[in-house]
C-alpha cells in the first residue's frame, strides 16, 4: 500500500505518528473523567493557563524548544491546583472565576510572546503544535509521563470511580476525597503538558473530551469507556496525520477534526439505531 | 484497608448532642440532641426543608456541624466507615457508565483499601447483598436501566457490601409506585433481622407510624421524638407543619407538602 507507506519513509512523520498516539491514548483515558465529571471547561482553561508559563519558557531558554516541556509541566500543575482552590473558595460562580483567570493568563503569555519578533510565528506554534517537529527526547518525555498518567488512573482506578461517581459515598468510606480531588488535577496537568507539541493549547480541550464523549455514546461501562476512547483517538492521530500529510493541513487540526467526525458519525449512528 | 475508627461497644451506635447547623445565616438544625439503640427503625418526619438531608449529612461526617458532637460507638464520625448514606435518586447522575454490581462493589472500597482489586471475597460480598435485595438478575445492567425501586435496591445492596452498621437514607419511598414501596419495606425488615440500624426520611405519616419502632418528627428543631401513637398527634404535627396542616371534621388530618418552601 504505498499510499500508506509513502508517508512513513520520512522519520519526522513516524515520530510524529506515535507521538499522536500515545498523546491520543493519555488524553482519552484521562479525559473519561473529565467528559463525566463535568471538566471540559476546566480543561480548556488549564491549557490556555500554561501559555505565560511557556512564553517565559521560551524568552528565557532563548528560543531553545527542549526546555519547554518543563517550563508546561510546571505552570500546568500550579494552575490545576490554583483553579482548583479558586474554584473552592470564592464569592462569584465557579465558571466565572474560572474564566476570568484563565483569559488573563493567556492574555499575559500573549503579551510576553509579542516581545519576540518571530512573534506570529512561535505564538502559533505554542496555540496548534506541531507534531511533526516532535523530537526523540520528546517521544521519551511524553511515553514516561503519559505512562505515569495511565499508572495512576489505572492503580486508583476505583478510588476514582467512586469519587467521580458519589462523592458522598467517597466521604462516607473515608477515602482521601481531597487528595485524590487534587492528583486528579494534577494527572489533567500532566496530560496537558506532555499533548502541547501535538495539539497545542488552542485544541487540547478536544483531545481530552471528543474521543471520551465518542465512547460514552457507544457504551455504558467505566472500562470499556476508556478503551474504546483510547482507540478512537490512536485512530484520529493516525487518519489525522495522513489527511495533514496529503491535504497539505495543519496536523494538530487535523487530528482534531478527525476526532470530531468520530463523533459526529457515533452521533447519527445512535440518532439512526433510535436510542 | 483506608484507616478508619474502631468501634467501643458499650457505647451507644449514634449520639447526637446539641448540634445546629446554619446556612447563610438561617438556622437548618437547632439544637439537636437524640440518641438511637442499635438495630432501630427509625422515621423522620417533617415538611420539605426541615433539615432531614442536613441532620443525616452531619451524621454520616459529610458535613460538619455548626455546635454540638455526633458520636458513633463513642467516636466522631469522621472516622468510621460503618455508616451508609443513601442519597435521594434525584441526586444520582444514572447516566455514569457504571453497571449495577460496579456501583455495589463501590461499598467495598473501603476495606479493599488503596491499590487493591477486589478478591473472591469481595465478589462473595457483592453477590450476596445482590440476592438479598433480589437484583441478583440485573447484576450486570447498566443503573439507568433500572426501575425507581430498583434503584433504591441497589443502593441498599452497596450499603450491605459496606457492612454498614448505620444506614441513612434520604426519601428512599419518594416517587415510587406503591409494590416498590412495599417492596422496599419488606427489606427494611431483613436490615432489621441483621440488627442493621435505619434512619428513612419520609413524607408518608402513615408509613412512618407502621413499619418504624420511633418517629422523629423535624421543622429545624427536634418537635418529637418517640414511639409513633406519641408523636402522632395534633399539637405536635401542628408544631412541625403549621399552616400546611389541615384537619377536617371527621377527625383526619392531610398535609400539604407538595412545594418546598421559599
Amino acid at each position: 500500500m504505498p499510499f500508506l507507506l509513502e508517508p512513513l519513509q520520512y522519520e519526522f512523520m513516524q515520530r510524529g505518528m506515535i507521538a499522536a498516539v500515545l498523546v491520543g491514548i493519555v488524553c482519552a483515558v484521562i479525559g473519561t473523567y473529565v467528559v463525566l465529571r463535568g471538566m471540559a471547561f476546566f480543561g480548556d482553561a488549564l491549557a490556555h493557563t500554561i501559555l505565560p508559563g511557556l512564553a517565559l519558557g521560551y524568552l528565557i531558554s532563548g528560543g531553545a524548544r527542549e526546555p519547554l516541556f518543563w517550563w508546561a509541566l510546571g505552570t500546568a500543575i500550579l494552575a490545576a491546583l490554583g483553579i482548583g482552590a479558586i474554584s473552592k473558595n470564592t464569592e462569584i460562580k465557579e465558571d466565572t472565576a474560572i474564566g476570568i483567570i484563565f483569559a488573563g493568563m493567556f492574555a499575559l503569555g500573549i503579551a510576553l510572546i509579542s516581545t519576540v519578533r518571530s512573534y506570529a510565528v512561535d505564538l502559533s506554534h505554542f496555540l496548534f503544535g506541531d507534531v511533526l517537529s516532535v523530537s526523540v527526547q520528546s517521544l521519551w518525555l511524553i511515553l514516561i509521563f503519559g505512562g505515569l498518567v495511565l499508572l495512576f488512573i489505572f492503580a486508583f482506578y476505583k478510588e476514582f470511580m467512586t469519587l467521580s461517581f458519589d462523592p458522598i459515598l467517597a466521604t462516607t468510606l473515608r477515602l482521601p476525597v481531597g487528595a485524590l480531588n487534587n492528583l486528579l488535577l494534577a494527572l489533567i496537568a500532566v496530560t496537558v503538558a506532555v499533548s502541547l507539541q501535538t495539539v497545542g493549547v488552542a485544541l487540547m480541550v478536544a483531545m481530552l473530551v471528543t474521543p471520551a464523549a465518542t465512547a460514552y455514546l457507544l457504551t455504558r461501562r467505566l472500562s470499556r469507556m476508556m478503551v474504546l476512547a483510547a482507540i478512537f483517538a490512536s485512530l484520529a492521530g493516525v487518519i489525522g496525520l495522513y489527511l495533514s500529510y496529503y491535504l497539505s493541513i495543519a496536523s494538530g487540526a487535523a487530528i482534531v477534526l478527525t476526532a470530531t467526525a468520530f463523533f459526529v458519525v457515533a452521533f447519527m449512528w445512535k440518532r439512526v439505531k433510535g436510542i | 484497608m483506608y484507616p478508619h475508627t474502631h468501634h467501643q461497644p458499650n457505647k451507644p451506635i449514634l449520639d447526637v448532642q446539641h448540634i445546629s447547623v446554619r446556612y447563610n445565616g438561617r438556622p437548618a438544625l437547632d439544637d439537636i440532641t437524640f440518641h438511637l439503640h442499635a438495630g432501630e427503625r427509625v422515621a423522620v418526619v417533617g415538611p420539605n426543608g426541615a433539615g432531614k438531608s442536613t441532620l443525616f449529612k452531619v451524621v454520616a461526617g459529610v458535613l460538619p456541624p455548626g455546635t454540638g458532637e455526633v458520636n458513633i460507638f463513642g467516636s466522631r464520625p469522621r472516622g468510621h466507615i460503618c455508616i451508609a448514606y443513601i442519597p435521594q435518586r434525584s441526586q444520582v447522575d444514572w447516566n455514569f457508565p457504571v453497571s449495577v454490581a460496579d456501583v455495589v462493589m463501590m461499598g467495598r472500597s473501603a476495606k479493599l483499601g488503596p491499590l487493591n482489586w477486589p478478591h473472591r471475597k469481595d465478589w462473595e460480598y457483592v453477590r450476596h447483598a445482590l440476592e438479598t435485595v433480589e437484583l441478583s438478575d440485573l447484576a450486570s445492567r447498566q443503573i439507568g436501566q433500572l426501575s425507581g425501586g430498583q434503584q433504591q435496591r441497589m443502593f441498599i445492596a452497596r450499603a450491605l457490601a459496606q457492612e454498614a452498621e448505620l444506614m441513612l437514607m434520604d426519601e428512599p419511598l419518594s416517587g415510587l409506585d406503591t409494590p416498590s414501596q412495599e417492596g422496599l419495606l419488606n427489606l427494611l425488615d431483613t436490615l432489621q433481622n441483621r440488627h442493621v440500624t435505619v434512619m428513612v426520611a419520609t413524607h408518608d405519616l402513615d408509613q412512618a407510624a407502621r413499619h418504624f419502632d420511633r418517629i422523629m418528627l423535624l421543622n429545624h428543631r427536634m418537635v418529637a421524638f418517640d414511639e409513633p401513637q406519641k408523636v402522632l398527634h395534633t399539637d405536635n404535627l401542628l408544631q412541625a407543619y403549621g399552616g400546611r396542616l389541615k384537619i377536617n371534621p371527621e377527625g383526619t388530618m392531610l398535609v400539604d407538602d407538595c412545594c418546598p418552601p421559599e
